[in-house]
């Protein structure tokens, strides 16, 4: 049923500025069924401005965007889970917008914070009281609740210990299979973007534009440890990629 | 708050934070008896002419309570406290968030805040005075005007502080304006709001008292202006000990637990504003 092409993001001929600053030229991005895209970056080159735009935070200064999904969840840099609600009403949000009853949201939030890694007695405690990793979890099952076919990650994991990350990732990964969920992810960090992604945007300069698009086609399951130091060596020695964020000795690279 | 999920664990913990609620109560008892040896001591030194023992101010007191008039004019006392400072929780509260709303607003209120938060509560009385005469009019007006400023700031301060980032969120889930309002804007806003009621409340308690020593035939405020008359000083710190148990019998009876009841999420979260 993914195949057909009713659903869909699409952007075209995206440019922004703010104020008389431009951050984004002519930038046309689709990210398809089911498709995990990662949107690759130095600091300051428009990544996060592209993803509210995608988002529809944001309306763009020249081109269009098509969000086609029937439903979006964003998962934020930071948590972002309100102080005054426990966790457990914090993950089911998104369902208690969409009115769905009481006893049935909590139910299925209950079930999906179980697979987070979440317990009960966690979902009854303010997220104040959680540690950064727990509530990183609750921010992923919130985003998941909704059964998103398009999900949205705004760095999410920059913030993590490698541990945690790496749980989230298996977390993310496994989520994603169930609902299918298309996935449009910017990060500043190459080897995420690796793990994760079937297609790998890197863009560079100011005003941003995308200088490299690369293909992933091993299933993200399949990747172990040794294949991504391998990838991520692999794409470090490419010239466009060091030039892009910057990284010295592109010219020696070239020679090898 | 480790205490299990479930309608009994639920009770547990809110009988619990009862109990703990009372407690903290002795450490309070603890300073009060110590302050009321002070004044003993103090009383001793002056004499019970210019200042009456504690044990005397309280039997002055039980003896006025005797008096249904007592009653009565403690009654018309609150009742114009409060009316000020319902008045001004109102008015005050929904003017200061639509301000907070907008920027012009909010940039245009801030002088006049400025100039109504100098204005002594004396100017206003005088007005007052002249404009609603000697009836309820009077004080009650000027509750409201001394009050109104505490709770405009507070609940515009609420609403600019808002996270952009909470907006965000709120845009990304679809929440509609009801849940916005019910679950991101007011249970930030009460964050602010009630630290500046609570300040209110007793701004119009001692308002109150001022405007009927000046203004009114009746009232705590009356009854102090005819004891300092008689030279009757057990009789007036037994009205000042009336009033200021009328106002903590409100605060910690009333607002407090409220407060607490609203606002359990923040013993987690001491660090915010």
């Amino acid at each position: 049923m993914n195949t057909l092409p009713s659903r869909y993001l699409q952007l075209q001929g995206i440019s922004h500025r703010f104020g008389y600053q431009r951050v984004l030229s002519d930038i046309a991005l689709t990210v398809h069924p089911g498709e995990a895209v990662a949107l690759v970056g130095p600091s300051g080159c428009g990544k996060t401005t592209l993803l509210k735009l995608a988002a529809g935070l944001l309306d763009p200064w020249a081109g269009k965007v098509d969000n086609h999904f029937s439903r979006t969840a964003m998962m934020f840099q930071t948590p972002r889970l309100l102080p005054w609600k426990r966790t457990g009403e914090n993950i089911a949000l998104g369902l208690k917008a969409l009115g769905v009853g009481k006893h049935e949201r909590q139910l299925r939030s209950a079930k999906l914070a179980r697979r987070m890694g979440l317990t009960p007695a966690d979902l009854d405690k303010y997220p104040a009281a959680l540690s950064g990793g727990m509530q990183s979890r609750a921010a992923l099952a919130r985003a998941f609740a909704v059964s998103p076919d398009l999900l949205l990650l705004d760095e999410a994991f920059s913030a993590l210990d490698v541990g945690i990350k790496s749980e989230l990732y298996a977390l993310l990964l496994s989520e994603r299979a169930l609902n299918d969920s298309a996935i449009l992810m910017i990060t500043h960090d190459l080897m995420e973007a690796i793990r994760l992604a079937d297609r790998i945007l890197v863009m560079a300069g100011s005003p941003g534009q995308i200088v490299i698009e690369e293909r992933i086609d091993l299933p993200a399951q399949a990747r172990d440890e040794d294949w991504l130091f391998t990838r991520t060596a692999h794409f470090l020695r490419c010239p466009e990629i060091r030039s892009a964020f910057g990284l010295p000795g592109t010219k020696k690279e070239n020679q090898s | 708050m480790n205490a299990p999920p479930g309608l009994p664990g639920r009770l547990l913990a809110a009988s619990g934070s009862v109990l703990a609620y009372l407690w903290s109560g002795w450490g309070s008892l603890a300073s009060l008896f110590l302050f009321m040896a002070a004044w003993h001591a103090l009383a001793m030194v002056l004499g019970s002419l210019i200042l009456p023992t504690p044990v005397e101010s309280l039997q002055t007191l039980s003896r006025l309570l005797h008096d249904p008039l007592a009653w009565e004019d403690i009654a018309i006392t609150a009742r114009r406290a409060l009316t000020g400072f319902l008045l001004s929780l109102g008015v005050g509260s929904a003017a200061g968030m639509i301000a907070g709303i907008s920027l012009t607003a909010s940039m245009m209120s801030r002088p006049i805040v400025t100039l109504l938060v100098g204005m002594p509560p004396i100017a206003w009385l005088v007005l007052a005075l002249l404009w609603f005469g000697a009836g309820d009019g009077t004080p009650v007006f000027t509750v409201f005007v001394a009050t109104f400023p505490v709770i405009f700031v507070g609940a515009m301060q609420g609403t600019r502080t808002l996270d952009g980032q909470l907006r965000e969120l709120s845009r990304m889930l679809g929440l509609s304006f009801a849940m916005k309002l019910s679950d991101i804007y007011l249970p930030h806003v009460l964050s602010y709001l009630f630290p500046a009621w609570i300040t209110a409340l007793g701004t119009a308690w001692k308002v109150v008292v001022m405007a009927e020593l000046l203004s009114t035939q009746d009232g705590i405020g009356a009854a102090l202006a005819i004891s300092r008359s008689h030279l009757d000083t057990p009789s007036s710190m037994a009205w000042i000990l009336a009033l200021v148990g009328s106002l903590l019998g409100v605060e910690y009876l009333l607002l407090e637990p409220l407060k607490r009841r609203l606002e359990s999420w923040r013993q987690w979260d001491e660090s915010r504003p």
